[in-house]
């Protein structure tokens, strides 16, 4: 490598090859570990569906629907959709960040790849909100069999894919936030502290607009990023079902994933600069 | 613009410059004001080993940070092959192969797909970087791991494929940081062999060592760091002629080794002396003349000496003269 040339356009070249080897890594390692993808994919939706919409109606249990229409199944799909979807994104970005960050440094080969740290950055959230729609496609086949009654399910096109290239970009953006601020030693914390308490409380069990009659929760959860994906979801496919507006809920999913992104960015190039 | 890919502003080439790297007044201060590096001017030449040989902490792994373009500079410039690190990192990563410190293989993948993605990263197609993969895997005898997790390689394996993935896609300039701590005997020979290789073939080298030995093995040109500073600069036996450093008179002896220290120690012209378990260690301007004042001094000591060994100076024995310490911890 004598004659190099130093002009924008090659250097732009190469670190667009760069990014593009960057994410077939990322893929083949998901081949690789398909079968531990497809379990940690699945295993938490399927038994939320499974319960909630197959064991408790079929022993007369069901927490049935609102005001008097559809069933409990109706709330909690477009929920399990969402947690799908934002778990993927953790897992997918922040657990492997926390370890390549850790004593084992791996990172390393990709950080010193032909293209900015910022360019590395976003090729982690690609990757991730990349998985974390493959989630999606996988949980939407047990969504919609499991339950024992049928869903009512209204189709939005244009906000399904709406929230459909939002949403994981948004969960890939929080995985990197996670992986660049949280330590090794943290991570069981991490669970605890953030991953619980954020799907639990993301509307995923309720719409956000039923929650009136606590009102210090429903303005507390508004900083809970979950509840925007799960309320899109909520107004693409059940619209019949209380949600919020559908424009707040756009701008909201916009702000998050735009404040996650930079936030999660700005980690990862702390932690490989110094 | 159709094609945007990463891309960072233009910054200004250095077409007339032909060293392989050049630092000016390079600097590294952190915050709370502990000057790591401070004002390292360095010029290394297209073709040759150079080596930063200095103590823990003498700043040569935040140098080498700088250069590879992780440690941003608080101060002065560095080019690498005709790109300014600083402005343009993007630009200067292409121009460098990095093997740091500590093990940085990419456990996901196998020992090929380590060296094959590398390849990718640079930008190469997918049979090229199968070749590349291959040639070197077999020159750096890893063939039969090929498929095999990095975790099951030995130190010295691991090392050799960090060696191999930065040589992959075929740098201006190989960094290596302390490549050999931590490796058995034997494998720090093999990859010093290996360096010698690809050296002859005219990869440039720079590389960080704590070891004396490696720097006088490996290295054509050394710059002797402490404390942030490069305190001499050229060939090791030019160091080790000019800044009249001690030869070592190694002194093998059973018994009272303190009292035969001590006896050394008052000979005239005699620099420093230490000591362990079965040997007095020497050190003086001209060893070998002074070998027969030693001996008669020895004759009155409680000790019985066995075996008496002549050594030129060392890199060492440089930088003993240069600081007043010992390179070792």
């Amino acid at each position: 490598m004598t004659a190099v040339r130093f002009d924008v356009r090659s250097a732009r070249r190469a670190g667009a090859a760069a990014f593009w080897a960057l994410l077939l890594r990322d893929l083949r390692v998901v081949t690789k570990e398909r079968g531990r993808f497809l379990i940690r994919t699945v295993s938490q939706p399927l038994l939320l569906v499974f319960v909630f919409t197959y064991v408790l109606p079929s022993i007369g249990r069901d927490f049935g629907g609102f005001d008097g229409e559809g069933s409990f199944t109706d709330i909690l799909v477009p929920g399990v959709l969402a947690i799908a979807i934002l778990i993927k994104g953790i897992q997918a970005v922040a657990l492997p960040l926390v370890q390549e960050f850790g004593y084992t440094r791996e990172i390393e080969d990709r950080v010193m790849s032909p293209l900015p740290v910022w360019a590395v950055a976003t090729e982690k959230i690609v990757a991730g909100a990349g998985q974390g729609l493959l989630a999606a496609a996988i949980v939407a086949p047990i969504v919609a069999l499991v339950p024992a009654e049928p869903l009512q399910i209204q189709i939005s096109w244009p906000a399904l894919v709406a929230v459909l290239v939002l949403a994981p970009i948004l969960s890939s953006a929080l995985g990197l936030v996670l992986g660049t601020y949280v330590e090794p030693d943290n991570v069981p914390m991490m669970f605890s502290v953030v991953i619980l308490p954020v799907t639990f409380l993301g509307a995923t069990y309720f719409p956000w607009s039923e929650l009136g009659d606590i009102r210090w929760l429903q303005i507390a959860i508004l900083a809970n990023p979950l509840v925007y994906i799960a309320e899109g979801f909520r107004f693409a496919l059940t619209p019949q079902f209380p949600h919020m507006p559908p424009a707040a809920i756009l701008a909201a999913m916009l702000a998050f994933t735009a404040g996650t992104s930079w936030l999660g960015i700005r980690g990862f190039r702390r932690r490989v600069l110094s | 613009m159709t094609h945007a890919g990463p891309v960072e502003p233009d910054a200004p080439a250095h077409p007339g410059e032909d060293d392989a790297v050049t630092t000016k007044r390079l600097s590294k201060t952190y915050a709370g004001g502990f000057a790591a590096v401070d004002g390292v001017d360095l010029a290394v030449r297209r073709g040759e080993i150079f080596g930063l040989l200095g103590p823990n902490g003498a700043g040569k792994t935040t140098t080498i940070g700088m250069l590879t373009t992780r440690v941003v500079p608080t101060g002065g410039s560095a080019v690498v092959n005709g790109v300014d690190v600083v402005a343009a990192p993007a630009r200067a990563k292409q121009q460098i192969g990095v093997v740091p410190q500590t093990n940085t293989l990419d456990r996901s993948l196998s020992v090929w797909e380590n060296l094959y993605f590398h390849g990718r990263y640079f930008g190469m197609g997918a049979a090229e970087a199968r070749e590349r993969a291959d040639t070197l895997l077999d020159r750096f005898h890893l063939a039969e791991k090929a498929r095999q997790r990095t975790d099951t390689l030995s130190g010295g394996m691991a090392q050799r494929l960090m060696v191999a993935r930065a040589l992959l896609h075929q740098p201006a300039v190989l960094f290596l940081d302390e490549p050999t701590t931590g490796l058995d005997p034997q494998s720090r020979i093999a990859l010093w062999d290996l360096l010698h290789a690809f050296h002859a073939e005219g990869q440039t080298i720079l590389l960080t060592t704590h070891y004396m030995e490696e720097a006088d093995h490996l290295c054509e040109r050394v710059a002797v760091m402490d404390a942030g500073r490069i305190l001499a600069l050229g060939p090791p036996a030019e160091l080790k002629a000019s800044v009249d450093a001690d030869g070592v008179v190694r002194v093998s002896a059973e018994g009272d080794l303190p009292d035969l220290a001590a006896r050394l120690a008052d000979v005239d012209g005699v620099g420093h002396v230490d000591t362990d378990e079965a040997e007095v260690r020497v050190w003086a301007s001209d060893a070998a003349a002074l070998l027969p004042a030693l001996m008669s001094a020895a004759g009155g000591s409680r000790a019985r000496v066995t075996g008496v060994r002549v050594s030129e100076p060392t890199l060492e024995s440089v930088f003993i003269a240069l600081t007043g310490r010992e390179l070792r911890e």
